[in-house]
């Protein structure tokens, strides 16, 4: 049980670390802490932290599952993303098709890519050693970026559609953007939760992470789960342009802008494993909105950077991760 | 039902098994048994598909097992309890049984195959949440007998089930291969513990580097000078 203990106490620390990043600089520019804990602006920052997190959690997650079963490192994820939201985008705003119809049809887009990436690349590289994998699927970022590039240019597109916002309290607004993409993410991980522990499908996913070979014996073919697991991954992607281009304006560029924080939020939470990559999600998104409130955007990505390489040196093998 | 005629199989470069015939009827216990590194484990693994054979015949009731796909093997009614026992360590028992019967023939009857392993071993349904992780060596061999009985399988392949075991444990788990032989079901099993195996087979090959050097009934095995010098220290 030490092992547990250890993680409750990392839980600890974080959300000490989040009191401290909230409160003491607010503290120390006012020099009161009363002030502080009333600030509403803070606590919409905190809001929208965990916001941003529902979808950085979606990202991690089919990030880890790919991960955790073929044991490939998917580069050009956030790339997937970026085309599940070209595809909405020009099922809607140029040919018109109704927005709940474009966001399944995205899904199918990014799960059929997935389909793909496995198919046509990662499949004839099972075997060999894991930096052509890395690099296999780095090309296919730069592969995506010069695609998307071509065929749409890089001009900024957005979809024009804007939810508003309502008000939580008197002084909080909450976008209802980003209020339904926390929803539809945390829906998701419940479901993936669900389909991953109680159908045989899920359950020879999680197995097959375990012991490749074992799977074989139970009957399983090794190719088929992995392309489910790929295309599962895919679909994920697309859920995630589903709920980000109703944020962002797309551009090919735009993976890069969620892509490497998604890698950080799986490294962090230890790769492959799903629960932690959850966890991390919240912690980096709170140390960015928090970090972004009291100084600059930028500033939030250099404390969730900072705390990531910090992490790197106290538990190399992430916050849920096992000792190898 | 299991019959392998003059089969070769190997890792690269490396062969391990040499012209190897060998046949299991049903409802027999068959007992290989030879000295570390004869290629006791790569039969097995060749019999369930893991490793190709590259030469020979091998037929599980009249159908042909060196072309049929190794996830193809399990329905034919071959279920193998691997060497070091491999269970999902991080998955419950419960679950670990759950993969037992993924293929589809075998999904349909999930819940009265769970209730016959839990009724084989109450300490499985006992400790089902726990992770097999978790288990003792013992626990962790039952573990991964009743997930390979969840196939509803014919012969079972078990390979070294002693391995790694308590004396006592060990005594535990030979009588289970008694109890599943009395469930009718045909095994072929691998082991060093060549005392206690003839005493729960009909009969047993010898396997040395790679070929079958003798075989015979487990009374003439367990009478023979060679073998009682070679392999029970007597």
């Amino acid at each position: 049980m030490g092992k547990i203990d250890t993680r409750v106490w990392l839980v600890v620390i974080a959300a000490t670390l989040f009191a401290c990043l909230a409160y003491v600089p607010a503290i120390i520019r006012e020099g009161d802490l009363g002030f502080a804990v009333s600030d509403v602006f803070l606590y919409e920052a905190m809001i929208n932290g965990l916001l941003l997190g529902g979808v950085l959690a979606l990202l991690s997650l089919g990030l880890n599952l790919i991960f955790g079963v073929v044991d490939v490192v998917w580069i050009c994820y956030a790339e997937i993303v970026m085309l599940g939201m070209y595809g909405i985008y020009y099922l809607h705003s140029v040919y018109g098709v109704p927005l709940l119809l474009a966001m399944p049809a995205g899904i199918l887009l990014t799960a059929l890519i997935g389909y793909a990436v496995h198919h046509l690349v990662i499949r004839h590289l099972l075997d060999s050693a894991p930096i052509n994998q890395l690099l296999a699927t780095g090309g296919l970022l730069f592969f995506f970026q010069s695609v998307a590039t071509l065929a749409f240019g890089i001009d900024f597109r957005n979809l024009g559609v804007s939810l508003g916002s309502f008000p939580l309290t008197e002084d909080i607004y909450i976008s209802w953007s980003r209020l339904a993409a926390f929803i539809v993410a945390a829906g998701c991980v419940i479901f993936l939760y669900l389909f991953l522990t109680r159908t045989f499908m899920g359950t020879a996913i999680r197995a097959i992470s375990q012991d490749r070979e074992i799977m074989t014996l139970m009957g399983a073919a090794q190719g088929r789960l992995y392309l489910i697991s790929s295309a599962i991954g895919g679909g994920l992607a697309g859920l995630a342009a589903c709920l980000l281009v109703l944020q962002y304006d797309v551009h090919p560029f735009v993976g890069l802008s969620f892509g490497p924080i998604t890698f950080m939020i799986c490294v962090l939470g230890g790769l492959g494993n799903m629960v932690g990559g959850f966890i991390a999600a919240f912690i980096l998104s709170e140390l960015i909105a928090l970090g972004g409130y009291h100084f600059d955007l930028e500033w939030g990505y250099v404390f969730a950077f900072a705390f990531f390489i910090a992490m790197m040196f106290v538990r190399p093998e992430g916050i849920m991760g096992r000792r190898s | 039902m299991l019959a392998l005629s003059n089969v070769d199989a190997g890792y690269g470069t490396f062969q391990a098994l040499f012209d190897c015939t060998l046949e299991v009827k049903a409802g027999e216990a068959v007992a290989v048994i030879g000295p570390n590194g004869a290629g006791k484990t790569t039969l097995m693994r060749v019999i369930s598909g893991l490793i190709p054979a590259r030469g020979g015949r091998m037929d599980m009731e009249g159908r042909d097992l060196v072309a049929t796909p190794p996830h193809r093997i399990v329905e034919l009614g071959i279920a193998h309890v691997p060497e070091h026992r491999r269970l999902f360590p991080r998955m419950s028992v419960e679950d670990n049984l759950r993969m037992g019967a993924f293929v589809p023939s075998a999904r349909a009857a999930y819940a009265r195959r769970l209730d016959f392993v839990y009724d084989l071993f109450p300490r499985m349904k006992e400790r089902r949440h726990q992770l097999a992780g978790t288990l003792s060596g013992g626990e962790q061999q039952m573990c991964a007998i009743g997930r390979a009985l969840m196939s509803e399988p014919k012969l079972l392949l078990l390979d070294e089930p002693s391995a790694g075991l308590a004396p006592v444990i060990v005594q535990r788990i030979f009588e289970l291969v008694r109890v599943i032989r009395e469930q009718g079901l045909t095994v072929l099993i691998v082991e060093q513990n060549v005392q206690q195996v003839l005493r729960v087979v009909d009969r047993a090959y010898v396997l040395e580097a790679g070929s079958i050097r003798m075989s015979g009934s487990a009374e003439e095995l367990a009478a023979s000078d060679d073998i009682r010098r070679l392999y029970m220290g007597l």
